[in-house]
């Protein structure tokens, strides 16, 4: 009747695992008794839950990432606790099996559902309103995509309390994958979590590469797009090209976890590098996927902050579209030491090292952006800032690591830890942080507390040098990773250098939740009337803060890069367009729809039950999945029209905004 | 075909007798399409299992059938043409096929070094 489910699948005989979920239902059920003591829940159903507005999916997509940091977090300050304590004759407080799955969840965690949420969460907020447009080309579908996303992050969080995760590492190689080296539950977590949350993502990347592809706003042309829009582009076309393989990777493990296939079993003719190289496929790009966007979010930073257009726009535009081309021929050097011969090493490694110059472009691009131009430090500067000096770094281990006699004598060592963390805690969440600040009074029409802000930028700063510089020194000396006890004692003292850089870290996101909170209570003084805080260059700065539903009463007019910059140069000089029509006409957008949340429920209830066996469940959750889809496409009515009295009340109501 | 009736934006206003000669070309394509791929796919299976052929020659008539089979594939179903208003799809096209030769090759000139670099495997 349950599958494999039964009581024992709670892990009450180990007392963190239970206070971790205690703690973790404790704080969603008292969050969910508290939304329906306040009566939030017809409010929230029906302006967040059930929204298509790309602007609200944007921001809970971004919610769901820093929920997700605060999870993936606490198994990092985990792990460095137990490196700072478990050596020579200690064996610190994780065993061994549950050491594995903590690593495995933070890999997956971080990756899947913090930094992939973050970045798209700012794409869907920022793209549409740079493009001049009223929403993405598939509202429903996007909806789909962010409660997708959510489901897998539900099942890998459901996985605390009830069962185990994977103890496989993130990338989950067989044949330690496999049936016979992982009988429980763990592996179908993973694969199921990610399956799910893959289709989202991919849903959504289809969105937004037609989005960008098919509404401009009239003169929009590609070489007048802002770089963000760019680079949301060449991200979203390589999640395209690479998720399919992810997908179909770890379908054929699922078909031997569950139907006795052969795809990468130990005999039997089944190969187990196949799905290296075939996640690897997918992986390489994936950094991709994770850190042009942020390139974008530095460029719009920069440019504004600067006071200047951005330098060399055009050569920006040829290193995106060069890193997206050549993130497709470099997979190999993710596993340099596993067999292949020298010819097929040194082309590979040469393409890695090659990816560099494109990178190295962009970073110039942004330094000549700066010089002499009226540089303001505000926090998402700062974030810049640190991002380029820290990335540097990143990028020069990287260079390192590219050269496969190197690679042999580091490879599967904390220096690649130490690496990849600075490549993405730097790259990739310094520029969530930075779009976060950067774009945070756009979307709710208040800016968020400054003192703040830089507090948390230092404290991340610091932390990150403290934690990470030790693991590069560490992994000279041929410490391996995911070490649950070492012998050698003088590793320690670096450990528990690494593991004071995790508790300033820890201050850092104490420093932005703190940040969030005081903006909030102080709001009132630090409403943004003008719809313009930075003195911004782009179109989303066009329009009131936080945007009316249609992002803009008429599309705008876009006559050359920087379009609103242009814009008010023209009106400072009295001409240009008019600065309210003459009159507003009704404004059609998309109903809201239910359809993305249930969906979702369906898919977390086939998940579930297909981690467990429940086979009758698996039934009832594909079937209710698929009648959602069909009451969707035989829905009557798609849209509503605003009335023209609405739209005029809502700009009478909020002067601000130079198109309105 | 000066109609392209399916790259129609929602929203966009049409007639109804329009949107019928749209809706008749639309089904002349394809049935066009139809008609081809199937001479395409039994002119393969007569090519594979007669005789009358020079066996070396096969294989080679065989690609080159394949080929045309995607061409018709491409045309007629998946719309991709020359005009001006098709340069994204042609460009999504060109993008793909790269993509998809850069993993296959890729991936076979791995595996085929990690095959003769590794240990033969214990059980075959």
């Amino acid at each position: 009747m349950l599958g494999k489910l039964s009581w024992s699948a709670i892990p009450t005989h180990e007392p963190i695992d239970m206070i971790a979920s205690g703690l973790m239902i404790l704080s969603i059920g008292g969050i969910l008794i508290g939304i329906t003591v306040k009566g939030h829940w017809p409010y929230l159903w029906r302006e967040w839950l059930t929204s298509v507005d790309h602007k609200r999916i944007g921001v809970m997509y971004c919610l769901l990432a820093m929920v997700m940091l605060l999870r993936g977090f606490t198994d990092a300050i985990m792990m460095r606790a137990q490196q700072a304590f478990a050596a020579g004759g200690a064996q610190g407080y994780l065993p061994p099996e549950h050491y594995d799955q903590v690593f495995s969840a933070h890999g997956t965690i971080m990756i899947f559902f913090v930094a992939m949420p973050f970045i798209v969460g700012l794409m869907n907020f920022a793209v549409p309103l740079q493009l001049g447009v009223r929403d993405v080309a598939f509202p429903t579908l996007n909806s789909v995509s962010l409660w997708l996303a959510a489901s897998g992050a539900l099942l890998v969080n459901i996985s605390l309390v009830i069962g185990n995760f994977a103890r496989t590492g993130w990338f989950a190689y067989p044949p330690l994958s496999e049936l016979r080296f992982s009988p429980d539950v763990g592996v179908d977590y993973y694969l199921w979590a990610l399956q799910i949350s893959g289709v989202g993502t991919l849903l959504g990347g289809v969105n937004l590469v037609t989005t960008i592809l098919k509404l401009r706003a009239p003169g929009m042309s590609y070489m007048r797009m802002p770089m963000f829009c760019w680079t949301a582009l060449a991200s979203n076309l390589l999640i395209i090209a690479a998720f399919p393989v992810l997908t179909a990777a770890f379908a054929m493990l699922l078909l031997d976890r569950y139907l006795g296939f052969h795809f990468f079993t130990v005999g039997h003719g089944g190969n187990m590098m196949m799905y290296v190289d075939l996640f690897w496929v997918w992986g390489h790009p994936e950094v991709y996927i994770l850190i042009l966007p942020p390139f974008g979010v530095f460029s719009e930073v920069v440019a504004t902050f600067s006071g200047k257009p951005l330098f060399g726009y055009r050569s920006m535009v040829a290193a995106t579209l060069a890193i997206c081309i050549l993130s497709f021929m470099v997979w190999l050097h993710h596993f340099f030491t596993m067999g292949a011969g020298a010819d097929v090493n040194s082309v590979f490694g040469i393409i890695s090292m090659i990816i560099a110059v494109p990178t190295g472009v962009k970073i110039f691009n942004w330094l000549f952006t700066m010089y002499r131009g009226r540089l303001r430090l505000t926090v998402p500067t700062l974030w810049t800032i640190g991002f380029m000096i820290t990335f540097a770094i990143g990028g020069a281990t990287g260079v390192l690591l590219a050269i496969p006699p190197i690679d042999f004598i580091v490879h599967d060592t904390v220096f690649l830890v130490a690496h990849f963390h600075n490549v993405i805690i730097a790259g990739v969440l310094f520029g969530a942080f930075a779009g976060y600040n950067y774009w945070f009074p756009k979307a709710f029409g208040f800016t968020l507390d400054e003192g703040w802000g830089k507090a948390s930028f230092w404290c991340w700063l610091i932390g990150f040098y403290l934690a990470f510089m030790p693991l590069y020194w560490l992994g000279l000396e041929g410490m391996p990773r995911r070490m649950q006890h070492y012998q050698d004692l003088g590793w320690q003292p670096w450990l528990q250098v690494a593991a004071v850089g995790a508790l300033v870290i820890l201050c850092g996101i104490a420093c932005i939740i703190i940040q969030l909170v005081v903006s909030i209570r102080t709001r009132d003084r630090r409403r943004d009337t003008t719809g313009d805080p930075w003195n911004g260059r782009t179109l989303e700065w066009a329009t009131p803060s936080p945007p009316p539903m249609w992002n803009f009463p008429s599309l705008p007019q876009v006559e050359g890069e920087d379009a609103f910059w242009h814009m008010k140069q023209l009106a400072r000089e009295g001409e240009g367009q008019p600065a309210q029509p003459a009159a507003y006409g009704p404004i059609e957008m998309p109903k809201n729809s239910p359809t993305g949340f249930i969906t979702a429920f369906f898919a977390v209830v086939t998940g579930f039950a297909l981690i467990w066996h429940i086979w009758w469940m698996v039934g009832l959750g594909l079937a209710g999945a698929f009648a959602t889809t069909l009451v969707f496409a035989w829905r009557d009515v798609a849209e509503m029209e605003i009335p023209a009295e609405q739209v005029a009340s809502f700009y009478e109501a909020h002067p601000a905004g130079l198109l309105r | 075909m000066d109609i392209t009736p399916h790259d129609r934006a929602p929203g966009d206003e049409t007639t109804p007798e329009a949107r019928r000669d749209e809706t008749l070309a639309g089904l002349q394509a394809y049935l066009i399409g139809l008609g081809l791929s199937l001479i395409l796919t039994a002119t393969s299976f007569w090519a594979a299992t007669t005789s009358a052929l020079w066996a070396p020659g096969v294989a080679i008539g065989l690609v080159v059938l394949a080929i045309a089979q995607m061409g018709v594939h491409l045309v007629f179903f998946l719309h991709i043409t020359t005009g001006p208003d098709n340069v994204n799809n042609v460009l999504a096209l060109a993008f793909g096929v790269m993509i998809v030769g850069l993993v296959v090759i890729g991936s076979l000139w791995i595996m085929v070094h990690l095959n003769a670099n590794m240990m033969p495997s214990a059980t075959g």
